[in-house]
C-alpha cells in the first residue's frame, strides 16, 4: 500500500490527510514522517542525502496534504535555518539529514539551543569521517552531544524500531515543545530503510504537546519576555502582537542585547542547562528485560538493541547466562540516576555500538563502581550478528 | 524458547532487477494478508543500476528481534555473484531460486529450482516484469507457508495501475513454471 493511500478517506475527495489507524507496512522513514504529520509538522526544509533522502521525499509528498511546506534548499546549512523561522512563525518544523549534513547543522543547532527553539532534526547516520560510507552507524552520538559549540545541552533520541520512527517522532515533538529546544533522532540506516509493521493507534489516542504561548498563561503583549517568566519561557508566534527579540547573542530576558553583562549571561546558560539536565528523569527513558537476577548486563541503543536482545535470549536460553538487556531510549540527557538504580551489582557490563566505542564512556563513567568490567563490542558500518556479540559474552562469562 | 517459526528469505541481483521490490512486496504480503510478523532489510552499493542489491525478508509468528537473514531457508539468485556470495549463508536443504539465463554455475550438490524470469518477463511484454515473475515464482516455493492470493494481492498493490495486468500475467507465468516442477495442481 502506497503512503498516500494509506490516508485514504473512506468518503469523499479530500486529499489524504494523517495516516490511518490500524496495522500498516512502513519503511522507517514513511514511520518517521507519517508520526511527525500526526504530531502537526508543517514545515519541512530539506536536502538530500543517502540515506536519509527518503524522509525528505515523503515529506514532499505528503505535507501539502495537510495545509504543510516543503522546501528544498540549497544545502544542510540552510535546510536547518528554514526551521528555525517557520518555528517562530509558529510552526512545528523537521528536517532529516545524514552524518556529513548533521556537522553542515550544527551551528543551527547551537542556535537554536540559545534561541531555545523547538525543532526537530533527524540524523539518518552513516560511517565516517568525511563522506565515509553510506551503510548504517552510530557513530554521531557524541557529535549529537558536544558537536555544537558552547555550554548547550540536547535532547537526543535513539530509534530501534519502524513503531519507534513512528513513536519517538511524535515523542520528539512533544519534548521539543515542552522544553521549547531542539530535539535531535538519532536514527541510523538500519531503522531509516527497515520495513516491517506498524500499528498506529486511534489518532486522539496520541499525547500532542502544543506551544506554551503567553496568551495562555494570561501575560499581556506589553509584560512579554521572551526568554524570561519561568524555566521554560512561553513563546509567541511572529505576528500576534508580541514584541519578539530573538537573538543567539548574551540577552536580558527581554530579548534586548544593548541590556546585558556577563552575569546575565551566567544566569542564562545555567538556566538553560537546568532546564534539560536538572529534568532528566522527566524526559529520559530506558528500556529494560531480565535485570531481576542478572550477573551480567548488555546496555546498547538504536537498532543494535535488536542484536542485543536476542544475543541476551540466546545466553540466557542456550548458554544459561544470567545477562540482563538494558537499551537507552533517550541518549541525551544521559539517564545517569535510573542507570544508577536499576543497575546495582554486576559482573561485566557488555556495550555494542556501530562505532569504535562512543555511549560506552557515559556508561562507564555512570556504573564505575557497580561492575568488574566494561566491554567495549565496536562495529563499523554494519550490525554485528548476533553470533558476534554471543562469541564475546561467552569469551568474558567463559560459557 | 528458540523461535522456530522464524522464517529467513534473502534476494539478492543487482540494481535494476527489482530486488528491493520484492522483498518488499514479500514482507507486505506477509504481514498485511497474512498476519504474520515480517521485518524487511535492504541494501546497495552507491550506484544507482548495476551494483551488487540485497533485500531480506525474516518471517515469524513471534517479534523478530535481529532483523537480519542468519541462515537463509530460501536465496533467490538473480546473478552468479548473488549465487557466489550467498550460497554459503543457505541453511542445509534450504530452497534456491535461480535465472538460469544469468546464474550459469551452481556448486554440486545444491538442489535448485530454475525460472528464466527476464526471459518470461520479455514475453509477457517488458523485462521489468521480471520481478513479478520471480514473486510468481516464490509463491509456488512458499505453498503452504503463504497463500497465493496473499502474494498475488501485494503484487497487485506494489505496482502502477496501467501495468497491473501485465504484472499479474507476469506473476502467474511465474507460478506456473515453478508449480510444474513441484507438481503443484495449476
Amino acid at each position: 500500500m502506497s503512503v498516500a493511500s494509506l490516508a485514504k478517506k473512506e468518503n469523499g475527495t479530500c486529499p489524504p490527510a494523517l495516516i490511518t489507524p490500524g496495522r500498516h507496512y512502513l519503511e522507517g522513514s514513511e514511520a518517521c514522517v507519517e508520526g511527525a504529520l500526526v504530531a502537526g509538522l508543517k514545515v519541512y526544509g530539506g536536502y538530500p542525502i543517502t540515506p536519509a533522502s527518503e524522509i525528505m521525499e515523503h515529506a514532499a509528498q505528503r505535507l501539502p496534504a495537510v495545509g504543510g511546506r516543503f522546501i528544498q534548499m540549497e544545502d544542510e546549512i540552510s535546510a536547518a535555518c528554514t526551521l528555525i523561522g517557520a518555528s517562530w512563525a509558529g510552526g512545528k518544523a523537521m528536517t532529516a539529514t545524514s552524518s556529513p549534513g548533521f556537522s553542515l547543522m550544527q551551528e543551527a543547532i547551537s542556535f537554536s539551543i540559545m534561541t531555545e527553539t523547538p525543532l526537530v532534526i533527524v540524523d539518518v547516520q552513516r560511517p565516517g569521517p568525511g563522506q565515509g560510507y553510506i551503510t548504517t552507524s552510530q557513530e554521531d552520538v557524541m557529535q549529537a552531544r558536544w558537536g555544537h559549540h558552547g555550554q548547550g545541552p540536547i535532547i537526543a533520541l535513539a530509534p530501534c524500531s519502524v513503531q519507534d520512527m513512528f513513536d519517538l517522532t511524535i515523542e520528539a515533538f512533544n519534548l521539543s515543545e515542552a522544553w521549547r529546544t531542539p530535539v535531535l533522532i538519532m536514527a541510523e540506516e538500519t531503522v531509516a530503510h527497515m520495513r516491517e509493521r506498524l500499528i498506529v493507534p486511534d489518532l486522539d489516542q496520541i499525547r500532542v504537546v502544543p506551544r506554551k504561548k503567553p496568551q495562555d498563561l494570561g501575560i499581556a503583549p506589553e509584560d512579554y519576555q521572551p526568554y524570561g517568566h519561568d524555566l521554560v519561557p512561553p513563546l509567541a508566534d511572529f505576528g500576534e502582537g508580541y514584541n519578539i527579540n530573538h537573538v543567539s547573542l548574551a540577552h536580558h530576558p527581554d530579548g534586548n542585547v544593548a541590556r546585558y553583562n556577563l552575569d546575565m549571561h551566567r544566569e542564562n546558560v545555567v538556566r538553560l542547562h537546568e532546564k534539560i539536565e536538572g529534568n532528566v528523569d522527566a524526559i529520559a527513558r530506558v528500556e529494560s528485560r531480565f535485570l531481576d537476577d542478572c550477573e551480567h548486563v548488555l546496555i546498547c541503543f538504536g537498532a543494535v538493541a535488536r542484536t542485543g536482545v536476542e544475543a541476551v535470549m540466546e545466553a540466557r536460553e542456550v548458554h544459561g547466562v544470567k545477562i540482563g538487556f538494558l537499551r537507552l531510549v533517550t541518549l541525551w540527557p544521559f539517564a545517569e540516576n535510573q542507570l544508577r538504580k536499576l543497575i546495582n551489582k554486576v559482573g561485566t557490563i557488555f556495550v555494542p555500538e556501530m562505532n569504535l566505542g562512543m555511549m560506552v564512556h557515559p556508561i562507564t563513567e555512570t556504573l564505575r563502581d557497580r561492575c568488574d568490567r566494561v566491554v567495549s563490542i565496536p562495529s563499523i558500518g554494519a550490525l554485528h550478528s548476533p553470533e558476534t556479540l554471543l562469541e564475546k559474552i561467552c569469551e568474558a562469562v567463559k560459557c | 524458547m528458540k523461535d522456530n517459526t522464524r522464517f529467513e528469505i534473502r534476494i539478492a541481483g543487482f540494481g535494476g532487477q527489482g530486488v528491493v521490490t520484492i522483498g518488499k512486496v514479500l514482507g507486505q504480503a506477509f504481514t498485511i494478508h497474512e498476519g504474520l510478523n515480517s521485518v524487511n532489510t535492504r541494501s546497495y552499493g552507491p550506484e544507482s543500476r548495476g551494483g551488487a542489491c540485497r533485500s531480506e525478508v525474516v518471517v515469524s509468528q513471534s517479534e523478530i528481534h535481529y532483523p537480519g537473514v542468519r541462515n537463509a531457508d530460501i536465496l533467490v539468485a538473480l546473478s552468479q555473484t548473488a549465487l557466489d556470495t550467498y550460497i554459503g549463508d543457505l541453511k542445509e536443504g534450504g530452497i534456491l531460486l535461480i535465472d538460469p539465463n544469468s546464474v550459469k554455475h551452481v556448486p554440486e550438490g545444491v538442489c535448485f529450482y530454475e525460472v528464466p524470469a527476464m526471459e518470461i518477463a520479455h514475453e509477457v511484454g517488458s523485462v521489468k516484469y521480471q520481478n513479478s515473475v520471480a514473486l510468481g515464482a516464490m509463491a509456488a516455493l512458499l505453498n503452504g507457508r503463504i497463500k497465493k492470493e496473499s502474494l498475488a494481492l501485494a503484487v497487485a498493490e506494489n505496482v502502477p495501475e496501467k501495468t497491473m495486468k501485465k504484472n499479474i500475467e507476469a506473476f502467474e507465468r511465474g507460478w506456473a513454471h515453478v508449480s510444474v516442477a513441484l507438481n503443484l495442481v495449476i
